[in-house]
């Protein structure tokens, strides 16, 4: 059977590819299964201080696989909720725990999960050729992953409420114009510009960049005072690293800095 | 062997529990060597507030279960454990936890006899008792009940979930959550901002506070009212309101 997940390790960067492109790349439990299994070596290798993920073929992630969900008409409901408790949920919370930063590369259209997934990375960069689609609410549902949660925040009360209730596509370029995404490229610099960017952030001060992501994180929900006392011990954490005594003594001595990442 | 780190920072005495292999499991050897250290400490002048702690993961993961499962009626009945529990009860001076990861069962339990908790942003409490068909048995019924009201501490009991950082702190059960490589640097801050007080005051104080478990409100008030008149006879007394009438740092001497 082929791999579901593919990952590939190079310099400090990870690189897991959903792989099921005759579905789009859509979500099985036994894909959600082999991507969790990913995370856990993620999660316990020091070395790998760049997290990618991107679709196999054409497709980035068609979100949920509805063959993979047993729709009998005349049979009793169905618990979504389950699905969702089981896989989707720890797999959003387990990357935004992530101390390092996630870069969702989405080659092509990413829909239903697939999008609301993709748009919850740290840095979400996208080809020409991709599209989001809110598909939920066209099958009677919404949009799960963290989909409610992120969408106002990345694209504002008004085009969240547009998103989420026509379930329209969205292309990269609008997706761009609006602030939700980092990066639109062309699809032929496409993989070069993914690979440099996260090249670029595994030599990077790792330590202080899960610092930063856990503050933005934070500050969805504190209130200025709040994050003022957690930006205090941040920063107090972050000048007990190695890395900040590397760049001190690097931009000193008018060198440029070795990060180790700690 | 010493499975305790004892560790002075000027006034605050810091108590590290270190089983690491056992999930800083509270035996009655461990239970017995705090025991040793806190009744050393209550004699010690030089140190007012203790603050005690386990690592990053773990504070404390309960009791030993293969010394518990040893213990049939009888010698269950003719426990030591509660005396040593006792004892832990009667140190006189503030007790601060600091507590990153989880305190469970007798960990949380020795938590809750602390007075004043904080915690890591991973920590995790609970009283999972009844998954192994026993119950508290050293205050989770009693402590839990009294600083956390009897929705949650029901649900903890009965269900023996435990609960996170942030839910412990909404219900009262710790007063601050700080990220887990400074929560024990916060609780040597807050317990060294204690010991800048009179330690009479701190020791009245303190029994003061535990007294209003133990009886009713008006005897309380009472009570309060005589530990509040017998610091009225200290040294301390005075200079602490005569530096604040003339703007000074005051100097205590402890009596």
């Amino acid at each position: 059977m082929m791999e579901t997940i593919l990952s590939h390790s190079n310099n400090g960067v990870m690189t897991l590819t959903l792989n099921r492109p005759e579905r789009l790349n859509s979500f099985t439990a036994s894909m959600h299964q082999a991507l969790a299994d990913q995370l856990t070596l993620v999660e316990r290798d020091d070395s790998i201080r760049c997290l990618v993920i991107t679709g196999a073929g054409r497709g980035f992630c068609a979100g949920q696989d509805l063959n993979d969900r047993n729709v009998d008409p005349q049979g009793p409901a169905p618990d979504l909720g389950e699905s969702v408790e089981r896989f989707y949920n720890p797999l959003v919370r387990r990357l935004a725990a992530l101390r390092i930063p996630v870069i969702a590369a989405v080659n092509g259209v990413a829909a239903g999960a697939g999008a609301t997934l993709a748009l919850g990375c740290d840095i979400v960069i996208a080809s020409r050729q991709a599209s989001f689609v809110m598909a939920f609410s066209r099958l009677g549902l919404l949009p799960d992953s963290g989909g409610t949660w992120v969408l106002p925040r990345v694209a504002g009360r008004a085009r969240a409420a547009g998103l989420a209730l026509l379930g329209g596509k969205l292309s990269a370029e609008q997706a761009e114009q609006w602030g939700m995404i980092w990066q639109v490229v062309e699809d032929n610099a496409f993989a070069a510009t993914v690979e440099q960017l996260a090249q670029h952030l595994a030599c990077q001060p790792t330590y202080g960049l899960g610092l930063i992501k856990q503050a933005l994180r934070a500050a969805e929900t504190n209130s200025l005072d709040q994050q003022l006392e957690l930006e205090r011990d941040y920063q107090r954490l972050a000048g007990r690293s190695a890395d900040y005594r590397e760049g001190v003594s690097a931009f000193i001595a008018k060198r440029s800095p070795q990060f180790t990442g700690k | 062997m010493s499975q305790l780190i004892l560790t002075q920072y000027d006034k605050v005495l810091l108590i590290t529990l270190d089983r690491p292999e056992a999930r800083n499991a509270l035996d009655n050897a461990t239970l017995q060597q705090l025991a040793e250290a806190l009744e050393a400490t209550a004699n010690d002048a030089a140190i007012t507030a203790c603050v005690i702690t386990g690592n990053t993961r773990f504070f404390a993961a309960g009791a030993d279960l293969r010394e518990m499962a040893e213990k049939d009626l009888p010698a269950t009945f003719n426990d030591l454990r509660p005396q040593l529990w006792a004892r832990l009860n009667a140190f006189p001076k503030p007790l601060v936890a600091a507590v990153n990861g989880y305190a469970l069962g007798a960990g949380c339990e020795l938590v809750l006899l602390c007075d004043l908790a904080v915690a890591g942003e991973n920590a995790q409490f609970g009283l999972p008792e009844i998954k192994l068909g026993i119950m508290p048995g050293a205050g989770g019924t009693q402590r839990l009940i009294r600083s956390v009201g009897k929705a949650l501490a029901s649900r903890m009991v009965l269900s023996g979930e435990s609960i996170t950082a942030q839910a412990a702190l909404q219900a009262g059960l710790i007063s601050d959550i700080y990220p887990v490589e400074l929560c024990v640097d916060y609780a040597l801050a807050l317990a060294k901002n204690l010991s800048c007080h009179a330690p009479l005051a701190l020791q009245a104080a303190k029994q003061s506070l535990r007294q209003a478990q133990e009886v009713p409100l008006q005897a309380g008030l009472i009570q309060e009212r005589q530990l509040f008149t017998l610091l009225a006879a200290t040294a301390d007394r005075e200079e602490g309101i005569a530096a604040f009438l003339e703007k000074r740092p005051a100097s205590y001497r402890g009596c």
